[in-house]
């Protein structure tokens, strides 16, 4: 479907306004409660907002990646607690049944997912399986036409609220990373339960918890492609969400800007506005530039992901690339705001503690690092 | 129910005005549906989906105006309608009334809601003059609307008390703050909103004697209003301060 850009326009545009007019009026309470406000979630649901990733066929929004992205970048510019509660259903809360289900397991969920009115969550890390991940030790044994679950997940993001969720667990012990598979389990199954909310740096109003699978039966409809696929599986939907998570660290970063301007212009000491300084203006101009840069290779790989390129080494640079150049951001708007940086009552104090887990989840710095290596050995073998 | 609106384009509210000879320059400025036409429209969609129907938006302006009637549909309007305005030469709202009704005349209609005024020109005199050229009753700044067969039932504002009025189909009302919370259109309906029909009318498409369109009323000139200046704070003692002061109001500023 060919859109326009006034439609593309038109869509980001609504989105700021909701951001503006809605989310951030109750950012302070999201903070405060660690809960976003029914009212909120529901206004997002009647927006399209949940339906992001999935195809108009079933009921979503059917963007590509570049237009994906762009919302994203306007949803990051306000509380990432609230970003991340819809980026993980988006992102690797869907992306899995698009991208991976048969058509009956799209019919089945993405209709329902699309207007929100059940929530997804990806479940594959583990205590023993982090940056390691084909290390699992949840297992799933086959008994006639259902798989029977056991073991644990741990920081499971939308955990606590999720419907729809899409685990990871070895169905072949003997074959390491090609004995996994994935499951979508339903929440409502017995034998599934969820430990409490964690109690985490940031993100409030985003909840994880961990998961624990006793006996929990899975009819073989729900199995996620074929069985032993599920560890690329996973690596699939995870390199899908980086340029995602990427466009969230974009919009913060823009926010941040905009409010330490604000801020250097206002703020008076020694006669003048802090922006006066030199040294000011040159954390200012840092935080102009990686913007800049991170916008232009964010758009980059978002337009090679929609011309069908494989991106794998360019998604872990821009996953790598944003959410270091979002802490250094955050970074300096602290330094620039000074002790009033470090006070709850301001937002660069919430977006400094949240800027930290980007550089954590959906794949640490190093592991970045490492795929990008990888990659380079792979091209400069012959 | 056949509901029509009637809409404008206008600044966003947001906007910094300039002027560029002598007139307000449009570069690079943002346009939104004339907030008060924006309850007009979330009431009619809550009217259609309450009594069936159709809702048909309709506007006169530039070919930048489509976005207008495409936010409308995208929030629920089923079709719309622009008639170009190129060939308006000074067009007034006495000319926009008389477009508005040619168009009109060739439609089913039960009621014709608009915003009570446009927030860029301030009239407030198209809803009343097209109803008056419809030959229908009509209703402004209304904040309430209620629609039972052919019974309207309305409230508004009246200094600091409520008027409930009773009336009948089919009429025109225009829209009030306060009369609903315009929803946010919704991403599916923006990609939804290009499938839906959209006429464009030219003047010449209307039965209409061009020279009976230009306006009663001309622009002599356009300007901001003042720079506002620096407050004086008066100083001394508080009998010398109410002399001071009676002395300022009469020599400098000229009111008493
Ligand atoms: C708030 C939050 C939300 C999360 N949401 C989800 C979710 O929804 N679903 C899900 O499945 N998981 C989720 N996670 C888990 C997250 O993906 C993992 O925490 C992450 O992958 C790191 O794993 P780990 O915590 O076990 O750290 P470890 O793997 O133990 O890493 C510890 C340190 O060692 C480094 N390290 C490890 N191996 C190497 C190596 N080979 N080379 C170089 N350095 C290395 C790491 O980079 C890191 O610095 C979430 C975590 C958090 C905190």
């Amino acid at each position: 479907m060919v859109r326009t850009d006034t439609e593309i326009k038109q869509l980001t545009t609504v989105v700021r306004d909701f951001v503006r007019e809605v989310v951030e009026p109750v950012a302070q309470t999201i903070e405060q409660e660690d809960l976003v406000p029914e009212k909120v979630t529901e206004q997002a649901k009647e927006l399209g907002l949940f339906g992001l990733s999935i195809p108009t066929e079933y009921d979503g929004l059917g963007l590509n990646m570049t237009e994906k992205c762009m919302l994203l970048e306007e949803l990051g510019k306000t509380h990432n607690g609230f970003t991340s509660l819809i980026g993980a259903h988006t992102g690797i809360g869907t992306v899995g049944i698009v991208e991976l289900g048969n058509e009956e397991q799209k019919r089945r969920f993405l209709p329902e997912m699309a207007r929100g009115e059940r929530l997804g969550a990806f479940a594959l890390s583990e205590p023993e399986a982090g940056s390691n991940a084909a290390n699992l030790r949840t297992r799933a044994e086959r008994k006639g036409d259902r798989y029977i679950l056991n073991g644990m997940k741990h920081f499971i993001t939308n955990g606590p609220e999720a419907d729809v969720i899409t685990v990871m667990a070895v169905t072949d012990p003997t074959k390491g990373a090609k004995g996994i598979t994935s499951f979508l389990v339903e929440a409502d199954t017995p034998g599934l339960s969820r430990g409490p909310a964690d109690e985490k740096m940031g993100l409030r109003g985003s909840h994880t918890c961990q998961l624990f699978f006793e006996d929990v039966e899975v009819p073989v409809e729900n199995r996620l492609g074929e069985e032993g696929q599920g560890y690329v599986n996973a690596l699939k939907i995870l390199a899908n969400g980086r340029a995602s998570l990427a466009a969230r660290c974009l919009g913060s970063c823009e926010k941040l800007l905009e409010l330490s301007m604000d801020y250097a212009m206002q703020r008076k000491q020694f006669g003048q506005p802090i922006f006066e300084n030199q040294a000011v203006q040159h954390m200012l101009a840092d935080t102009a530039l990686e913007i800049e840069t991170l916008r232009s290779l964010l758009y980059r790989v978002t337009s090679l992901v929609d011309q069908g390129e494989k991106v794998i080494k360019e998604s872990a640079a821009v996953k790598l690339y944003a959410s270091e150049v979002y802490n250094r951001v955050a970074d300096r708007a602290v330094q620039i705001f000074g002790g009033m940086g470090y006070m709850k009552e301001f937002p660069v104090e919430r977006f400094y503690r949240d800027a930290r887990i980007t550089r954590i989840y959906e794949g640490t710095s190093e592991i970045q690092r490492n795929i990008i290596a990888a990659q380079l050995k792979r091209e400069y073998t012959r | 129910m056949n509901i029509l609106v009637c809409l404008k384009q206008t600044f966003d509210t947001e906007e910094r005005i300039t002027i560029e000879d002598g007139q307000i320059s449009d570069d690079g400025v943002e346009f939104v549906i004339n907030p008060y036409d924006e309850y007009a429209v979330e009431e009619a969609i809550r009217l259609r989906d309450e009594h069936g129907g159709e809702v048909t938006v309709i506007t006169v302006g530039p070919d930048r105006a489509e976005q207008a009637l495409r936010t409308a549909m995208a929030m629920g309007a089923d079709k719309g309608i622009i008639v170009d305005d190129e060939d308006l030469e000074d067009a007034d709202e006495y000319s926009i009334a008389k477009v508005l009704a040619a168009v009109i005349d060739d439609l089913e209609y039960d009621i014709i809601l608009g915003g009570y005024m446009a927030v860029d020109d301030g009239s407030a005199q198209v809803g009343p003059r097209l109803a008056e050229l419809l030959e229908i009753p009509h209703i402004s700044t209304i904040t309430k609307l209620t629609v039972d067969g052919d019974k309207v039932e309305v409230e508004k504002d009246v200094e600091g008390d409520t008027e409930t009025i009773e009336s009948k189909l089919p009429i025109l009302v225009t829209a009030q703050q306060g009369l609903n919370e315009p929803r946010y259109p919704s991403l599916p309906g923006i990609m939804k909103a290009k499938k839906k029909p959209l006429e464009q009318l030219d003047i010449d498409d209307l039965d209409l004697d061009e020279d009976e369109l230009e306006g009663k009323t001309k622009v002599l000139e356009t300007f901001l209003p003042p720079e506002k200046e620096a407050g004086k704070i008066l100083e001394g003692e508080l009998e010398d301060q109410v002399k001071e002061l009676v002395g300022l109001l009469r020599n400098e500023a000229k009111v008493i």
